[in-house]
């Protein structure tokens, strides 16, 4: 749906500008939500605006629904941008129009005939329940109300990508669940492709199927949400896994305490969650365990735990490969021998 | 109030009131697209040309620092080509418009500077053309600072209008001047001035009302 081929972004002139993405490939599925994290000045924000148009690469490519995007006229633009619909950090409503006619005016800009703009605008307005608040303007809403009133005017033109811009950054934690669970919805039920870009990880985690992790301007990690939150590769992307779930899990030398034993990273995923696994190893093999540290939590749908243990007594050995043929990740965290 | 003659005061009044009708609608008609041109075309614009945009910004410095009553003088024959005449209600139009648009021009454009630059991008990411950003989005948003601007402007026209009797052009500044001031009638001075007063104060009245109703902040 959408290729970034070695696509870079230079402000004020190539020679002396400052380059805001460089040389960043990457490509989204029809029907995925994709995720972009990065601390603030990372090039999220380039990098979304390259998606309708807002902003043109320096060099490189960026294909949108089989359009090359530079590529295309004023006339083409507008098209592309008909079928990419955007929601914005703050929400960026006209003051001076109605909720509905905020959701009406990309119809109205499109030409379409008023009949047809009243029963779309309705029936949007219904989708993100909000057909109470028809005739309100958006300064007499809160900041959830306004950023649905944003999906919406988003979703006026029937687009088939959805670009969300840092959408929940403004908002607190219970509205930004409800936003969060409205795009979702949407994504399941409309088939929409969203491209999402944030600074939280926990925003990720939620909604996200695959993550780029964005740092001065290039992606320094990417792939399916839970293999970077589990097993993050980069040192950004750990400091974004960080911020939501504390230090992973009890790694001696970061406690202070010498631990004995042969420390070990267990990952359970799925319905290993929920399994009595630990104890069954411990009494099969005779291999005493402590817990150093651990995490229990949701990645979308799927529960995940991941647990940093000191194996000590018994047959180690026999014990990872138990953990390993009951579907449980094994990774050795050092600390063997001591 | 011996000296007060009520026939000339109303016919004053007239004067002034068809002056300022008259220069106030072509001064929006004239400023208007000044200051939306002027605003487009600066820097980080959609229009954005700095040669447009600094000449029409030279422009309207020097317009605007030609004091008021030199402007009457110098524009005679300008004012004599346009309108066939340099006295009266008539010859008092063309530098009225010619020295009050360039203000309104500047006003509007530091109206359409406080526009969210949010509203102009998400428009544009709706798939907006240019001139549908411009009139769908830039000036709604702008409106009550477009209002407030023109107030300013109508007030400033108001004071011009009493030096514009230089020309012969009549109303209350110019009866201020010629009878209360140069022939001492203080009676005539504070008749014409409280005039004056109350037209200024409606006109401050009108302008913020009409700015509470398009105002939806």
């Amino acid at each position: 749906m959408i290729t970034f081929e070695d696509v870079s972004k230079t402000y004020g002139g190539q020679a002396s500008g400052r380059a805001a993405l460089a040389g960043v490939s990457l490509s989204v599925a029809p029907g995925e939500v994709f995720g972009v994290i990065g601390a603030s000045g990372a090039g999220k924000s380039t990098l979304i605006r390259l998606i309708n148009g807002l902003e043109t690469p320096s060099s490189g490519k960026v294909i949108v629904d089989g359009d090359d995007v530079a590529a295309l006229g004023v006339e083409g633009l507008r098209s592309l941008r008909r079928r990419v619909g955007m929601i914005f950090q703050h929400f960026n409503l006209l003051s001076s129009k109605t909720v509905a006619g905020n959701v009406a005016f990309p119809l109205k800009l499109a030409g379409r005939p008023d009949a047809e703009v009243r029963a779309r605008t309705a029936e949007l307005l219904a989708r993100v329940g909000l057909s109470d608040f028809a005739g309100k303007y958006p300064a007499q809403l809160s900041g959830g109300q306004k950023q649905r009133v944003g999906v919406a005017r988003a979703l006026a033109t029937g687009p088939k990508v959805l670009l969300c811009d840092e959408a929940t950054s403004a908002l607190d934690p219970e509205t930004t669940e409800q936003i969060l669970e409205l795009v979702s919805g949407l994504n399941r039920e409309l088939g929409l492709t969203i491209v999402l870009i944030t600074h939280e990880m926990d925003v990720v985690r939620r909604v996200c199927d695959r993550v780029a992790v964005l740092e001065a301007g290039r992606v320094v990690e990417t792939g399916p949400v839970e293999q970077v939150f589990l097993h993050p590769a980069s040192a950004t992307a750990r400091r974004f896994v960080m911020e939501v779930e504390g230090p992973l899990g009890g790694v001696p030398g970061e406690a202070g305490a010498s631990v004995d034993g042969r420390l070990v990273r267990l990952t359970f995923r799925g319905e290993a969650t929920y399994r009595p696994i630990l104890g069954a190893v411990a009494r099969e093999t005779g291999v005493d365990y402590s817990i150093l540290g651990g995490r229990i939590h949701r990645l979308r749908e799927t529960p995940y735990g991941q647990l940093t243990l000191s194996l000590t007594g018994g047959d180690v050995e026999a014990a990872i490969a138990r953990f390993q043929a009951d579907g449980v990740r094994v990774d050795l965290v050092g600390g063997a021998g001591r | 109030m011996d000296n007060i003659d009520w026939a000339e005061i109303g016919q004053a009044t007239l004067d002034t009131l068809s002056m300022l009708g008259g220069s106030m609608i072509l001064t929006v008609i004239l400023g208007l697209p000044l200051g939306v041109i002027l605003f487009l075309t600066g820097p980080g614009q959609m229009l954005r040309n700095r040669l447009a945009n600094g000449v029409l910004s030279l422009v309207i410095n020097i317009l605007r620092s030609v004091p008021f009553v030199i402007l009457l003088i110098v524009m005679i024959p300008l004012t004599v080509a346009l309108v066939g005449t340099s006295l009266g209600v008539a010859g008092a139009i063309p530098p009225l418009v010619v020295g009050a648009a360039p203000f309104f021009a500047r006003l509007v454009e530091t109206a359409l500077r406080e526009v969210d630059k949010g509203v102009i991008e998400a428009s544009f990411a709706m798939g907006a053309k240019r001139r549908q950003v411009v009139l769908g989005a830039l000036l709604p948003e702008a409106m009550p600072g477009l209002i407030a601007a023109a107030t300013v402007t109508a007030i400033a026209l108001v004071s011009y209008t009493a030096m514009a009797g230089v020309v012969g052009a009549g109303g209350l500044g110019d009866l201020a001047i010629r009878f209360g001031y140069q022939r001492f009638q203080t009676d005539v001075m504070v008749v014409t001035v409280v005039l004056l007063l109350v037209l200024v104060q409606a006109l401050q009245m009108v302008g913020d009302a009409v700015v509470r109703k398009v105002s939806h902040r």
